[in-house]
Order: structure tokens, then C-alpha cells, then sequence
């Protein structure tokens, strides 16, 4: 066997690795009642959920609550099968949060709350104008 | 409505279009026709070429006018700039779109066309063919034309109207908005100005070598193409890296990210060529010295133009939607995209093919001790690195490929991107870091085993004893810190060994090992801030607010009241307040000693302003900001050492686009980097709730307490003027003024009492920074004084996270070495290409 061969039968090796160990890490994107399945058998992977704040008939967010010394706080999201969870979070509440349109948090399921570890957020407008604004014109 | 320059515009970029695409057949042939049609296709080839590039450069001009016009009836203009931004802001929103950053490459390929076709002979015809082709494929991605239902490109020139169906539109078409949504201000600053261009530079430059590489397969010069590709994938290694570095920078010093690399999809897109083409250096260096790997050559110069390709449809196609935190909008231009990108692919593959057989492959065995043997390991494992850096970022298009087949794909990117990606990473970069020091041995001589345990020993026993230091002194317990600390001090010895002796023969030859100490320097500074970054503004409070959360949290941040000190870490810190830079003062004024009104852009100094004992601004005088958005928070830090130091994080509220934009600061000593960003602040648009009113009544020139603080009853005056209220000849108006003592300053408060048609008002005057509010309540004539209402609130405050980032400066350091390095190889290897052209060989 030439070295080139055992070479590249190790590079092949590392590859193989490198897209097992992708498998193996990649998170999902989930419901809350799945999310909630696989920490009940057991599964303390962190997975990704998908859904909106929960709004009252007004539009206004409801279910915040802050921590006595503000540096957490949890709130309730509907994910997109419409169910509600509450979700705490163990960092300050962004400033925009509450403006968000759609929320990604990756976390899981301890006890009975889905607890976030990093929160992503799309806000309106952030990067796309979608209306124009006429109000402030002469 | 200026439809004449949009028009004009949009014909240049057609015009553009078509250029490029008659450039490409005028070189084509040029390049295939017989010697004596030669010179009469040159000259129309080159002729074209040039126009298209007057074309393009037309375009800019044009877009560049509209945003600086503020032609608001234009979407581009609309979208990306406003009236107030000033003019290199103007430059930056320029390419804040993907329609003005697909022009900036287009500029840059043309500036590239003209400096290769002025410093060739030989090989115009067939790199202008691929110069020009790629020209047309880019220029049809702002072409903005609509052909058999198909939307060619996106057009930088349409108008607001078409872009955005609001209903002012119907109503009157000719609207013209007042003025432009901005530029997002998370690009404000001048960062965006110079990293776009840089960066759009390096993608611009993979083009050269890649058209060399296509060009020998093409026209036969299997070989010959290396010499003047090689100066050019320097070039473009240097400025691809450098831009990819500023991008890194400006996410640290500037943007919220936390850190100067977060593995996120944009990063990795554009860090992978990066990778590719470092690799595709080293194998044609290999080749100029050695005669080999050619075929990798060929294959690693391709692909790295081919992974630019893929990292643009990455980052612009929207695929990447919710795994990244900064990629373009989608435009619609995915399947474009996809095809450009399958297009090249293709035609590299058709040309690799053809010329395959005709390529010398050598069958005899590598021998270790070779150079060629070090160097390929190096660059398989650089390969190696972008492999697993590309497979996790490319999950979303995973997931759309196995939806475009019928299926339901839910993966998403690994949870803890820093680790997954790092997990690898480190032991890459270890094996690059004992690579780089031992390849350069294999490089400059030839070497034997006894030979090589002499080179070796020494580098190998110093940086033993070097990095055994330092593991000590900075008691290391990460066994997989320690052996990428001595994998990196051994390269910095390995190759200042070789750098000395290189030096003594020809400083020419130095660039490789400088480069190498570079990257070596560079991976010693990303391995003390990134892993031993500590958060100092960790508190266990001991509280814990929900009986349910888990134990074990840390927590990161730290609340601070104003003017109330903290203890954290070694330091003690103090949140003095909120400031603002105004043009007519140094340095920060305190926000509470200004007073908006109602003109952009201007406020009122409610006191004299004196800084250091020189009066800059008198009470009552009007001062303008700099930038009304944004707003600075004052810590002090005292550490327990006795140094002290004031760091101003920033926020910029951006009312046009409702964002809150937060900016860290940070205090640089040569050992460290102490870094501060703001987490949060009381949202200025909920108001906290005041407290139960306190009367007072109280005698000019008497003291009382507001809030705990002396408050000095100063003075009593009748106002003529208020702003937005109309005083008839009957209405009385008077402002009492209070001056407050806080702990860290003085503060004025005017409370106002009117009387207007018979009728009273009271304008009650705050100072957030002691969370005081002053109403004047009655005037009492008979008692001669006067009687306030005093309420108090939570006072003001701020969350902050601080982190430690020891060394940074190394990894700084390393960057300019890296620079430095391969600008001396560049100027090496060109002038090689140089002396062979100038003999009239190629």
C-alpha cells in the first residue's frame, strides 16, 4: 500500500467523522409537544422552537414576568401548532422583545418549563421596510 | 419625480449586460482565432471590455447620485438612506443592499480586467473571456428585467411604487416620501464604510487565479498558468483574510455580539474559501518549486472561486432565513443564483475533464521527507477544516432539498455553535501550527532523519520549555489549551529559526515564515480571549426567583442602580449616568443637563457647561448632536489595584426603524481587554410609575429634601415664552429652579406653574439620574413661599455584562504579521512572473 492510499483512507476517515458528529449535533426544530416527549424519555438535547409571543384581544403581549432584580424573566409563547408554554429564560429581557414577530428558542424542557438558552428574534421592519410611512409627511 | 436618472440607470445596467456578454465573444474569439485576426479582435475585445466598464462604472455613478440626491421616488434610496446621514454613511448604504453590493463587485472586477489586461501579454484573450463571462453573469443579477414571466436580477433604479403597494399610491402616484428609512444603525458606522469594500475586494480577487486556472485548461497551458495566478491568490488571500478579519473586529469592537467570532452561517460561508485558497497557495507554491500537484492545484483554485460562488448563494438567496443573524433579504433570486452557481461548476468540470489525461501525475512514491509531502498534508487538513465548517452550515439547504423532492426535513443547526465548531477546530489548528513549523524545514532544505532531528531539536526543546512557562504562570489546566499553546510557540520558534537564516541570505524569500508566525500569533491570541474569556460581572446574589429553575445558573449580568457602587470581581463599579456628545463640548455631557427641542437634532443646556474649569456652553444656549440617536452609558470602574478607568457603552434608538442598538466599550491595556456591554435599560417608553406626591412648601433661597438629596431652592422668574403653549397678555407663567445635589454633581430642575384663560397648569420637571420629580404646586403670595410636590421612583439603572479578553492584542498582532507576510511574498512572486513575461515567454 503507498502512503497516498493510507492517507487518503484517513482523510476519508476524518470526513466521515466530520459528518457523523454533524448528524449527531444538529439540533430540531420541534413543537413543544414533541419537545416535551423527548425530555420525558429522557433526551436532554437542546432543540429549537418556533412560535409568537402570547397576545391578548389587543394586541398587547401578555404572561411577561421579570425577576425581583430583572436579570431573568420568562414569558409565554404559542408555538405553530398553537400551543402555549411558558419559557424561562436566565438572561435580562432584550429591549426589543417585546416588539418581536416571531421567536426561535433553543432550550428544553426541565421540570415543567421549557428553559431557554439562547433566543432569537425576528423583528419587524429590521431589515425590510414594508410599509411606507406617510404619517409624517407635509 | 426624476425619472431621468433612474432610467438612465437602468439603461447602463442593460447596457452593462450586453457589453460584457459581446466581450466575452470578441475575447473568445480573440482567443481561438488565428494568429494574423488576432491584433483586429484584440483591439475590439479590449474596446468593448473598457466600455462595459464605463458602463458599470455609469451605474454606480447613477445609484450614487439618487441616494445622494435623496430621490426618495427610488425604493434603493428609500430603503437604504435618509436626509441626515452623512456622507460616508451615504457611501455605505450604497452597498447596504445586495443590489449595491453586487455593483461593488462588479467595480471591482472591472478595476481587476483593466490591471490584468495592462499587465499581460499572452494571457488576455482567454482570462478576459472568463473575466467577462463571470462579468455578465454578475451584471444580470441587477438587471431588473422581466423575460417570459421570468425576473431577471433586481434592479437598483425601480421606483418606490412599484416596489411597495401602499395605498398612498392610489391616491397620488407621484408621491414622494419626505424622507428615507435610514441606514439600519447597526451598520452606522465606519466599519461599513471600509469592510464591504475589502471584502467585496477579496471575492472580486479569487476571480484572477481562477480565470488563470480555467484559461491553462483551456487554451493547454496546463503549467504556465501557475506563475502569474500565484501573485494574484496571494493577493487575494491577503485581502479576503484582512476583510474577514475586519469583519471579526467590528463585530467586537463595535456590534453586540459578545465576542469577535460567533460561527454563525455569513461567517462560515466566507471563511471556508478563505481556507480553500490558502490551501490552493501552498499546493502552487509546491508546483513552482517542485513540479508537482499540479492537478491540485488546478482543483483547489477552482473550487475556491467555486465556494465564493456557494457562499453567495448562501448568504443572498435567504436560505439561510432563521440560522443567521445578518444575511441579505431574500430578493427572489435563489433559482439565478443556483443556476450561476451550477453553471461554473459545470463548465470548471467540462474543462478539468478534457484536460485530465493530458496532466502529468507522478506515480512514484512520496517520500516523507519531501517538502511536497508536508505541504499536502497541510493542505488537506485546511481543506479538512473548511469541510466541517461547510457540512453544519449548509443544514438549511439540506432541509430545502429534501423538501423540493416532497419530504418534511426539521433539522437545524447544532444548538451550541461555539462548541461544536470549536470541538474540531482546535485540533485543525494544531495540526496547522506543528505543520507550518515543520513543513518550512522540509521547504527550505532537503533532509534526512539525522539532518531533521538536528533542525528540530532545538525549536522543539525551546518551545517546551517556553510554553511549560507559560502553561505555569498562567496555570493552565485545559490539557487541549496546553498542547495548542506549545503547537503554537513551537511554529513562532520553529519559524523564527528558519526566518534568520532566510534573512541572512535574501529578505525576499521571508514572507512564508513571517505569514507563519502570523498565524501562529494569531491562534495563541484566539486561544487566551476566546478560552480564557471570563465573565467578571458573574454574581451569585443568591437569590433565586422561581423555586422551579435549575441550580445551576450562572448568572452573567450584573444590575446596577445609578450612582449606587457594585462590587465586581477585582473592580468596583458605578453607573454614573446617561450622556451624550454634543459638537459644542469635549468629550460627554450628562443628558440631564440637556433639554430636547422641538428642531432635529438640537437641545437647550439647562446649565453652564464646564468641563476642566473652561466654560464651553452658557445656560439657556442652544448645542447640536452629533448623533441624536444615540446615547451613552458612564461606568466607572475602580479596581482593587487602584486603576482607575471610565468606560461609555453606547445605545442608539433608532425610532424610524424601532430598533434598540446597543454597543459595547472597551478598556485596552497591553494584556487584556476588558469588555462592557450594555444588556438592557429601562425601555425610555414605559414609564416607571412615581410614587405618592411629598408636599413641601418652601422660601427662595431655602433647602429641602428630595429624595434623600439637599435640594437648594434657588430662584423664582416670570417666563415670557414656553414652547408649544401661546401665553395671552392675561396668562402668567413662572418657572421655579431647584438645584439638586446628587452624590456624584449637581442638577437643575424647573418646575413651571402657568395660568392660562383663568385657568392654572403645572409643568413638573424630572431628573432621572436621582429619580426626583419637582411640581410647583401653589404660589402662596401672603406667606411668601412656595409650595412643591416631591415624588420619587426606582431610580434609573442598567444592566451590564462585563468580560475579560486576556491577550487579544496577540491575535491582533498576528494579523499584521500575516499582512505583512504576504505582502512581501506577493511582491516576491510577481516580480518572478514579471522577469518571464518581460522575456516575451508568455
Amino acid at each position: 500500500m503507498k502512503k497516498t492510499h493510507i492517507l487518503g483512507i484517513i482523510v476519508i476517515g476524518i470526513a466521515i467523522m466530520i459528518i457523523v458528529s454533524t448528524a449527531g449535533d444538529a439540533s430540531t426544530y420541534v413543537s413543544f409537544d414533541v419537545a416535551k416527549e423527548l425530555a420525558d424519555e429522557g433526551n436532554e438535547n437542546l432543540i429549537h422552537v418556533v412560535g409568537t409571543l402570547k397576545k391578548d384581544g389587543e394586541g398587547n403581549v401578555v404572561g411577561i414576568e421579570k425577576s425581583r432584580d430583572l436579570l431573568s424573566f420568562a414569558f409565554v409563547m404559542v408555538d405553530n401548532n398553537a400551543k402555549e408554554e411558558r419559557v424561562i429564560y436566565n438572561e435580562p429581557m432584550p429591549a426589543d422583545f417585546m416588539r418581536s414577530e416571531q421567536v426561535v428558542v433553543i432550550g428544553s424542557y426541565k421540570k415543567d418549563y421549557f428553559v431557554a438558552d439562547k433566543i432569537l428574534m425576528k423583528c419587524p421592519s429590521k431589515y425590510q421596510e414594508e410599509e411606507v410611512q406617510v404619517g409624517s409627511v407635509l | 419625480m426624476h425619472y431621468f436618472v433612474g432610467n438612465l440607470g437602468h439603461f447602463l445596467v442593460i447596457g452593462a449586460f450586453v457589453l460584457s456578454l459581446v466581450a466575452t465573444y470578441a475575447y473568445f474569439q480573440y482567443t481561438v482565432s488565428p494568429e494574423l485576426d488576432k491584433p483586429k479582435w484584440k483591439v475590439y475585445a479590449r474596446g468593448v471590455f473598457y466600455l462595459h466598464g464605463i458602463a458599470i462604472i455609469g451605474v454606480v455613478s447613477t445609484l450614487f447620485y439618487i441616494i445622494n440626491s435623496h430621490y426618495f421616488e427610488y425604493y434603493y434610496a428609500y430603503q437604504h438612506s435618509s436626509k441626515l446621514l452623512p456622507i460616508y454613511y451615504q457611501i455605505s448604504c450604497f452597498w447596504e443592499g445586495q443590489e449595491g453590493s453586487f455593483l461593488l463587485w462588479l467595480f471591482w472586477n472591472v478595476l481587476l480586467g483593466v490591471i490584468v489586461i495592462n499587465t499581460n501579454k499572452f494571457w488576455e484573450g482567454p482570462t478576459m473571456t472568463v473575466f467577462s463571462l463571470v462579468q455578465a453573469f454578475l451584471t444580470s443579477m441587477i438587471l431588473g428585467i422581466v423575460l417570459f414571466d421570468i425576473k431577471l436580477g433586481s434592479s437598483p433604479f425601480i421606483l418606490l411604487r412599484d416596489a411597495i403597494s401602499a395605498p398612498i399610491f392610489q391616491i397620488n402616484p407621484d408621491f414622494v416620501p419626505e424622507d428615507g428609512t435610514g441606514l439600519n444603525p447597526l451598520l452606522q458606522n465606519y466599519w461599513m464604510v471600509i469592510h464591504p469594500p475589502t471584502l467585496f475586494l477579496g471575492f472580486a480577487t479569487t476571480m484572477v487565479p481562477f480565470a488563470y486556472a480555467l484559461s491553462g485548461l483551456w487554451i493547454g497551458k496546463l503549467r504556465e498558468w501557475v506563475r502569474p495566478a500565484l501573485p494574484w491568490a496571494l493577493f487575494s488571500t491577503l485581502v479576503l483574510g484582512v476583510g474577514i478579519l475586519m469583519g471579526a473586529y467590528w463585530a467586537y469592537e463595535t456590534l453586540n455580539f459578545g465576542g469577535y467570532w460567533n460561527w454563525d452561517p455569513v461567517e462560515n460561508a466566507i471563511y471556508v474559501p478563505w481556507l480553500i485558497l490558502v490551501g490552493s497557495v501552498h499546493v502552487m507554491i509546491v508546483f513552482r518549486k517542485s513540479n508537482t500537484a499540479l492537478k491540485a492545484a488546478l482543483i483547489l483554485t477552482i473550487t475556491t472561486f467555486l465556494s465564493v460562488l456557494y457562499a453567495t448563494f448562501l448568504t443572498r438567496s435567504g436560505i439561510l432565513g432563521d440560522s443567521s443573524v445578518h444575511s441579505f433579504t431574500d430578493l427572489g433570486l435563489n433559482g439565478q443564483l443556483l443556476i450561476y452557481l451550477l453553471a461554473f461548476v459545470l463548465l470548471s468540470i467540462i474543462l478539468l475533464a478534457r484536460a485530465w489525461k493530458k496532466m502529468p501525475s507522478s506515480e512514484e512514491e512520496v517520500s516523507t521527507y519531501s517538502r511536497e509531502f508536508w505541504i499536502f498534508i497541510g493542505t488537506t487538513t485546511l481543506c479538512l477544516m473548511g469541510f466541517q465548517v461547510i457540512i453544519p452550515t449548509s443544514i438549511p439547504v439540506y432541509n430545502a432539498i429534501v423538501e423540493l423532492f416532497g419530504g418534511i426535513s426539521n433539522l437545524a443547526p447544532p444548538a451550541d455553535q461555539v462548541g461544536f465548531y470549536t470541538k474540531f477546530q482546535m485540533w485543525f489548528a494544531v495540526a496547522i501550527a506543528i505543520l507550518s513549523g515543520t513543513g518550512q524545514f522540509f521547504y527550505w532544505q532537503k533532509m534526512n532523519p539525522q539532518e531533521l532531528k538536528n533542525a528540530l531539536l532545538m525549536p522543539v526543546v525551546v518551545s517546551l520549555i517556553l510554553s511549560s512557562t507559560v502553561i505555569m504562570v498562567s496555570k493552565m489546566t485545559d490539557p487541549a489549551y496546553m498542547v495548542l499553546l506549545t503547537a503554537s510557540v513551537y511554529s513562532i520558534v520553529a519559524n523564527l529559526k528558519i526566518l534568520s537564516s532566510v534573512l541572512k541570505s535574501n529578505y525576499r524569500l521571508s514572507g512564508g515564515s513571517i505569514a507563519h508566525i502570523g498565524v501562529a500569533m494569531m491562534l495563541i491570541g484566539i486561544l487566551f480571549s476566546s478560552g480564557y474569556s471570563t465573565i467578571v460581572s458573574m454574581n451569585n446574589t443568591g437569590l433565586i426567583w422561581h423555586k422551579d429553575f435549575p441550580e445551576e445558573v450562572n448568572r452573567n449580568n450584573l444590575l446596577l442602580f445609578i450612582h449606587e457602587p457594585r462590587d465586581m470581581g477585582d473592580y468596583t463599579l458605578t453607573y454614573m449616568g446617561m450622556r451624550q456628545i454634543v459638537r459644542e463640548v469635549p468629550g460627554y455631557v450628562q443628558t440631564e443637563d440637556l433639554e430636547a427641542l422641538p428642531i432635529l437634532g438640537k437641545a437647550k443646556a439647562k446649565r453652564d457647561l464646564i468641563i476642566e474649569g473652561t466654560m464651553y456652553v452658557k445656560a439657556g444656549d442652544t448645542v447640536s448632536f452629533i448623533n441624536q440617536e444615540n446615547s451613552y452609558f458612564e461606568v466607572k470602574y475602580v479596581k482593587d489595584n487602584g486603576r482607575e478607568f471610565t468606560l461609555y457603552p453606547r445605545v442608539q434608538i433608532n425610532e424610524t426603524m424601532d430598533m434598540i442598538v446597543y454597543s459595547p466599550d472597551i478598556n485596552r491595556t497591553i494584556g487584556q481587554d476588558l469588555y462592557t456591554h450594555v444588556r438592557t435599560f429601562p425601555d425610555p417608553d414605559d414609564d416607571i410609575p412615581w410614587g405618592d406626591q411629598e408636599e413641601k412648601t418652601v422660601q427662595v433661597g431655602e433647602q429641602f429634601f428630595v429624595n434623600d438629596y439637599v435640594a437648594q431652592f434657588e430662584a423664582v422668574e416670570r417666563i415670557e415664552e414656553l414652547p408649544q403653549i401661546d401665553l395671552g397678555a392675561e396668562d402668567v407663567a413662572i418657572k421655579a429652579k431647584i438645584k439638586l445635589m446628587g452624590s456624584f454633581g449637581d442638577y437643575i430642575a424647573e418646575p413651571i406653574y402657568l395660568i392660562k384663560d383663568k385657568m392654572v397648569g403645572r409643568i413638573p420637571d424630572q431628573v432621572n439620574d436621582l429619580a426626583a420629580r419637582l411640581t410647583l404646586l401653589e404660589v402662596n403670595p401672603e406667606e411668601n413661599n412656595f409650595t412643591f410636590g416631591v415624588s420619587t421612583r426606582q431610580k434609573d439603572y442598567i444592566i451590564l455584562e462585563a468580560v475579560e479578553k486576556p491577550l487579544i492584542n496577540i491575535l491582533w498582532v498576528g494579523t499584521l504579521l500575516l499582512v505583512v507576510g504576504l505582502t512581501i511574498a506577493i511582491h516576491r512572486r510577481y516580480g518572478e512572473f514579471i522577469k518571464v513575461r518581460d522575456k516575451g515567454v508568455e
